[in-house]
Order: C-alpha cells, then sequence, then structure tokens
C-alpha cells in the first residue's frame, strides 16, 4: 500500500481467518434486504478496518465489476488483508448462513407465508432496511468532500445517476459506462495537471 | 421441484456461468435475464416460482444473491442450489480478485486514481437511487400518511448517524412493531 496516501490505511485489522469468517457472518446475519448498509457499518464504524473513504473506493470498483456487489467487496476484503485464504474466508463467511436459512424458509415457507403477523414483520423490517441505507448515502456523501472532482462535478454526477436510475430507468450498463465514463474522463484530466504542475515545481 | 437429467443441470451451470458475467450492479440486475431462460425459455420455474425466490431472499438475513440458490432449489432441489450458486459466483470472483489486485498494485498510476474517484460521485448516487427504491413501497398508495414506517426510517436513520448501535437492534425492532401492526 501506498504510504503518502494515509487515508487509505486502515485503522485496524483482523487478527485471523477465523476473525474474517466470524465478521462477514455476523454481519450477513444482519442484512435483511441488502448487506452493503452493515457492511459499511460493522467494516468502517465498529470494527474500524477500513475508512470511510477507502470502503467508498473499494464498494465503485466492487460495483462495477460483474458479480454480486456486496460478495465482490468481501473478496477484495479478504484479498487485502490474508491474501487468496481471506479472500475464501470472506466469501464463506458472508454465504455459509444465509444461505443455510433461505433454502430452510424455501423449504417451509408455505406454511406460514400467510399470516399477518409474519407480513407485518416483514414489512417493519423493510422501514428499517430503507432508513439504513438512507443513512448509509448520508454518511458516504461526506466521504465525497475530498475528491478530486471538485464539489460542483462531484454533486452533479450524483444528481445526474440518481436521474438516471431512479426517474428514467435507465439499464445500468449504460449508467456505468455515460456517468462512470465521464467521471474517470474528468478525474483523469485533474489528477494529470496536478501531477504536470507538481514537476514542474 | 424435481430431478434435472445431466445434461439440463449442464445447461443449468453454464447459464448461471453466462449470467455472472453480465450481472454488473448486483445478482439483482441479472433477475430478468434469468426469468427469461428458466420461466419463458426453458420452463423449469412459474412466475409464482420465480417472485418468491426473490421474496424469500429479500426476507431472509443475506446478500441478494441467495435468490440464485432459491431459484436453483426450485428448479433442482439442493443439487440446483448448489450448481446455480457456484455458477453465479465462480467468473465474477475470479475476475474481482484479478481486477482489484491489478488496480491495488498499480494505485499510484494516475489512471487508477482517476478511475475510484471518478466512479465516487455515481456509486453514492446509485445508492440515493436504491434508497428511493426501498422507500417507494411505504409511500405507494397510501391512503393515509404511513406514520408507523416513516417513523421508524426515521430513528433508524438517527441511529446510525448518532450511535454506534448495531443494525440488528434497529431490525429487531421494525420486526416487532411490525408484527404488532404498527409498521
Amino acid at each position: 500500500m501506498n504510504d503518502s496516501a494515509p487515508e487509505h490505511e486502515p485503522t485496524s485489522r483482523p487478527q485471523s481467518l477465523v476473525e474474517l469468517f466470524v465478521t462477514f457472518t455476523v454481519l450477513a446475519l444482519q442484512g435483511f434486504g441488502g448487506v452493503l448498509a452493515v457492511a459499511q457499518r460493522e467494516l468502517v464504524d465498529r470494527k474500524r478496518w477500513l475508512r470511510r473513504e477507502a470502503f467508498l473506493e473499494l464498494y465503485s470498483v466492487a460495483q462495477v465489476l460483474p458479480g454480486p456487489n456486496v460478495v465482490n467487496l468481501a473478496l477484495m476484503l479478504g484479498d487485502r488483508f490474508f491474501g487468496w485464504p481471506g479472500a475464501l474466508a470472506a466469501l464463506a463467511g458472508m454465504l455459509t448462513a444465509p444461505i443455510a436459512i433461505v433454502l430452510t424458509l424455501a423449504a417451509s415457507y408455505q406454511q406460514f407465508a400467510d399470516l399477518p403477523m409474519v407480513a407485518g414483520a416483514l414489512r417493519g423490517m423493510g422501514a428499517v432496511a430503507a432508513g439504513l441505507m438512507i443513512a448509509m448515502a448520508i454518511k458516504l456523501i461526506a466521504a465525497l468532500r475530498r475528491n478530486p472532482l471538485g464539489r460542483g462535478v462531484t454533486l452533479l454526477l450524483v444528481g445526474v445517476t440518481v436521474a438516471l436510475v431512479a426517474v428514467w430507468h435507465v439499464p445500468l450498463v449504460w449508467v456505468v459506462l455515460f456517468v462512470g465514463g465521464t467521471g474517470w474522463g474528468i478525474a483523469f484530466c485533474q489528477l494529470a495537471r496536478q501531477e504536470t504542475g507538481k514537476n514542474r515545481e | 421441484m424435481n430431478g434435472l437429467s445431466a445434461a439440463d443441470l449442464f445447461d443449468l451451470v453454464s447459464h448461471f456461468l453466462l449470467l455472472s458475467l453480465l450481472s454488473i450492479g448486483g445478482a439483482m440486475s441479472a433477475a430478468p435475464e434469468m426469468h427469461r431462460y428458466f420461466v419463458v425459455e426453458r420452463g423449469w420455474l412459474d412466475e409464482t416460482g420465480f417472485v418468491t425466490s426473490i421474496a424469500l431472499a429479500q426476507a431472509a438475513p443475506g446478500p441478494n444473491v441467495t435468490f440464485v440458490a432459491v431459484v436453483g432449489y426450485q428448479i433442482a432441489g439442493l443439487v440446483g442450489a448448489l450448481a446455480a450458486l457456484c455458477g453465479i459466483l465462480l467468473p465474477s470472483t475470479l475476475l474481482s480478485l484479478r481486477v482489484s489486485r491489478w488496480l491495488r498494485t498499480h494505485r499510484t498510476s494516475v489512471g487508477v486514481q482517476a478511475f475510484t474517484a471518478g466512479l465516487a460521485p455515481m456509486t453514492v448516487g446509485l445508492l440515493l437511487a436504491t434508497s428511493w427504491v426501498l422507500l417507494k413501497p411505504f409511500l405507494d398508495g397510501a391512503e393515509t400518511v404511513p406514520w408507523g414506517p416513516i417513523l421508524l426510517i426515521a430513528v433508524t436513520v438517527w441511529c446510525m448517524l448518532r450511535t454506534r448501535l448495531a443494525p440488528i437492534w434497529l431490525i429487531l425492532m421494525g420486526g416487532l412493531v411490525g408484527a404488532l401492526g404498527y409498521g
């Protein structure tokens, strides 16, 4: 890792593969309606294995690659700490218990699907899941503050993405190519200019 | 749910291997294609079975990709679940590890720094859009103001921003409030 970029240094790290496995199991089991918000909570706020900026960076890469986002994130983080065995431990932690639970449910759900209490509980959990996602989005907006794109361009790209996805339902591939490509291009120009500026001094 | 022939099982796995590479943005984004192939073209699963797979996975804890295991399970039992899961995970796993290692060794290059910095605004935008999608069912078709869900959401956001409470307590709270009929 690059020493000149202290914001990328984790403030703590897992001590063993077992700790990695257990941490990902615990966070996966808390993830109703998606694990991402819980992952941010556990890995950044509680375990402090990553800073907000590093989490956003890792997740940005994880989501443009094919495959489940949080699973990619688990793989990359496990790999960063312990190489291949770490990636597998994180992946196994993320999936083993949830798969066992969901298959048990699939084999038996017909017996309780119609109970109003079950439907109500699911709805309440859904509301909390929405709250978790909103809170995470608010936190990660704060992590954009030091983005080299500058405040105006950053907010514009955030707004365009929301409009394309939530309002016009544009397929994700186009959003990634258009917004991601634009962001990359502008960031490249900015950083290249800074670099030449530095070299001249 | 029934046993598939070896040839059909091979077809199932290879289709999931392909889906894995198409699922940019998460397993959910491959759902329409999964529906087209397994429900419409192959007829291995009916509409209800497919929708139930997604609903069950969202009700259960864990990443959304678990719904792929349920789809496999409904098609061919435990073998199907395992086959579907291996198929959807293998290609993307290998690719992700490759790319993330490459990015890490080249992290000081301007191109890579621009890549991560340039994508961050889009990532946050996508999360806001997902928030909206999760929020919408509570606002759609409500005749009165849905105070229960609004309060639950507000308490959750406040706890997440102001405390270090583990999310599981909030989810249990949501489940309890909902089960009592106030969600």
